[in-house]
C-alpha cells in the first residue's frame, strides 16, 4: 500500500466520522452537494463543445504536433515532454481548452506514462491564470493591477519546469 | 477573448490541413469533437458530484471552518498591515480554505468579497494595494489539496493509479505559489506600500 492512495480514503472517511459525530444529516447534505455540482458540470458543457471543436480540428490538422516540434528545443532542455507543450501553453488562458488537451494526452500517450503524468501534475497544480486575475479585479475599481499578472505567470512558468522534475523524483520515468 | 483565440485554433487547422493534406482528418474531427466533449463532461460531472457532496458534509458539520481557523496565523504572516479583527482577513481565511477543498465555485465569490473588503479597508486609489496582488495572485495559483478532476480523467483513460500524482501535484503546486508570492514581494520592493 502506498502513502498517496491511502490519503483519499482516509480524508473521505474522517469527513463522514466528523460528519455522523456532528450529527450532520449525512444523506441529504452529500445528495445537496452532488446535485449543485452536477448542474456545474453540465453548464460547463457548451464551453467544452466549442474548445474540444478548436482543439480536436488542431490535432487532427496536425498543427499541434508541428507547434511542440517547432518547441522542441525549449522542452528538450528543460527534460519537459513534448506533447505537453500546448497543455502548458493553453493552461493559463482557459480552463477548458485544457481539460480538452489534457484528454488528448492522456488518450495518446496513455494515463501512466510519462507524457501523461506530466500533463496530469501540471493540470493539478495550475489554475486559469488570466481569467482569475479578471475576475478578482474586475470585482473592484482597481484601474492598475500592476505586477499581479506578471507574478502569477513566474509561478505558472516554475510549475511548467517542476512538474517534470516531480514527476521524475516521486514516479521515476 | 476565448472566441478569437478558438477562431484562430479553428482557421490554423483549416490552412495547415490544406496545405499538408489531413483535411480528412480534420472533418472527422469536428464531426466527432461534440460527442467527445459531452462523455468529457459526463465523466466529469460524476466526480464533481461525488467530491461536492462529501465536502457539503465537511461544510455542514463545521469542518471547513475549522480550517478557516487554522489558517488565519499562518495568513497573517502573507498579509499584513491589516487590523486584528479584519473582515477582510476572514473573507481571504474561507476563500483559501474553499480553495484547498477543491471548492473551485465556492472559492471565487468568497474571493471576490475578500477582495471587496480589502478594497474598503485599504481605501487604495486606482492602484492595487499589495494585499489586493496578494490575493489574486493565490487564486491564481491554484491550491487544491486533491486534484479530484484531474483523477477521474486518469480513471477514464485507465490509469493504474489515478491518484499517484497527488505528492507531485502537492509539491509542485507549493513551489510554484512560493514563486509567485516571491516574485510579488519582489515587485512592491523599494516602492510604496
Amino acid at each position: 500500500m502506498n502513502i498517496s492512495s491511502a490519503i483519499l480514503p482516509a480524508l473521505v472517511l474522517g469527513v463522514f466520522l466528523y460528519g455522523v459525530f456532528k450529527k450532520v444529516d449525512v444523506f441529504a447534505a452529500f445528495t445537496e452537494g452532488a446535485k449543485e455540482n452536477l448542474k456545474i458540470a453540465i453548464g460547463l458543457l457548451p464551453t467544452l463543445v466549442f474548445l474540444s471543436l478548436g482543439v480536436g480540428t488542431l490535432r487532427a490538422s496536425g498543427a499541434l504536433e508541428a507547434l511542440s516540434r517547432l518547441a522542441s528545443p525549449i522542452t528538450e532542455f528543460l527534460g519537459f515532454p513534448a506533447e505537453c507543450f500546448s497543455l502548458a501553453i493553453l493552461r493559463p488562458i482557459s480552463g477548458s481548452g485544457a481539460l480538452a488537451i489534457l484528454e488528448n494526452i492522456l488518450e495518446d500517450c496513455g494515463p501512466d506514462s510519462f507524457a501523461g503524468r506530466v500533463a496530469s501534475v501540471l493540470m493539478g497544480s495550475t489554475e486559469t491564470t488570466f481569467y482569475t486575475i479578471a475576475v478578482y479585479f474586475g470585482a473592484t475599481k482597481i484601474k492598475k493591477t500592476r505586477h499581479a499578472l506578471g507574478s502569477a505567470l513566474a509561478g505558472d512558468i516554475s510549475a511548467f519546469i517542476l512538474s517534470a522534475l516531480a514527476v521524475r523524483l516521486f514516479l521515476g520515468r | 477573448m476565448i472566441g478569437i483565440l478558438l477562431f484562430l485554433m479553428i482557421s490554423v487547422s483549416v490552412a495547415y490541413s490544406a496545405a499538408t493534406g489531413s483535411t480528412t482528418a480534420v472533418s472527422n474531427a469536428i464531426v466527432s469533437c461534440g460527442g467527445d466533449a459531452v462523455s468529457l463532461a459526463i465523466t466529469l460531472a460524476g466526480g464533481m458530484a461525488v467530491w461536492g457532496g462529501i465536502m457539503k458534509i465537511a461544510e455542514k458539520s463545521g469542518l471547513t471552518e475549522k480550517l478557516t481557523a487554522l489558517l488565519r496565523p499562518a495568513l497573517k504572516l502573507i498579509f499584513r498591515g491589516l487590523k486584528k479583527d479584519s473582515a477582510a482577513l476572514k473573507a481571504i481565511a474561507m476563500n483559501v480554505s474553499a480553495n484547498l477543498l477543491g471548492l473551485g465555485n465556492a472559492a471565487t465569490p468568497l474571493g471576490i468579497e475578500a477582495m471587496k473588503r480589502l478594497e474598503e479597508e485599504e481605501r487604495p486609489e486606482a492602484e492595487a494595494t499589495p494585499n489586493m496582488v496578494k490575493l489574486a495572485v493565490i487564486n491564481a495559483c491554484s491550491a487544491e489539496l486533491i486534484p479530484t478532476t484531474v483523477a477521474v480523467m486518469r480513471a477514464k483513460a485507465g490509469s493504474a493509479a489515478p491518484m499517484e500524482i497527488l505528492p507531485c501535484v502537492l509539491a509542485v503546486s507549493f513551489a510554484s505559489l512560493v514563486v509567485a508570492l516571491i516574485a510579488a514581494e519582489i515587485g512592491f520592493m523599494g516602492k510604496k506600500r
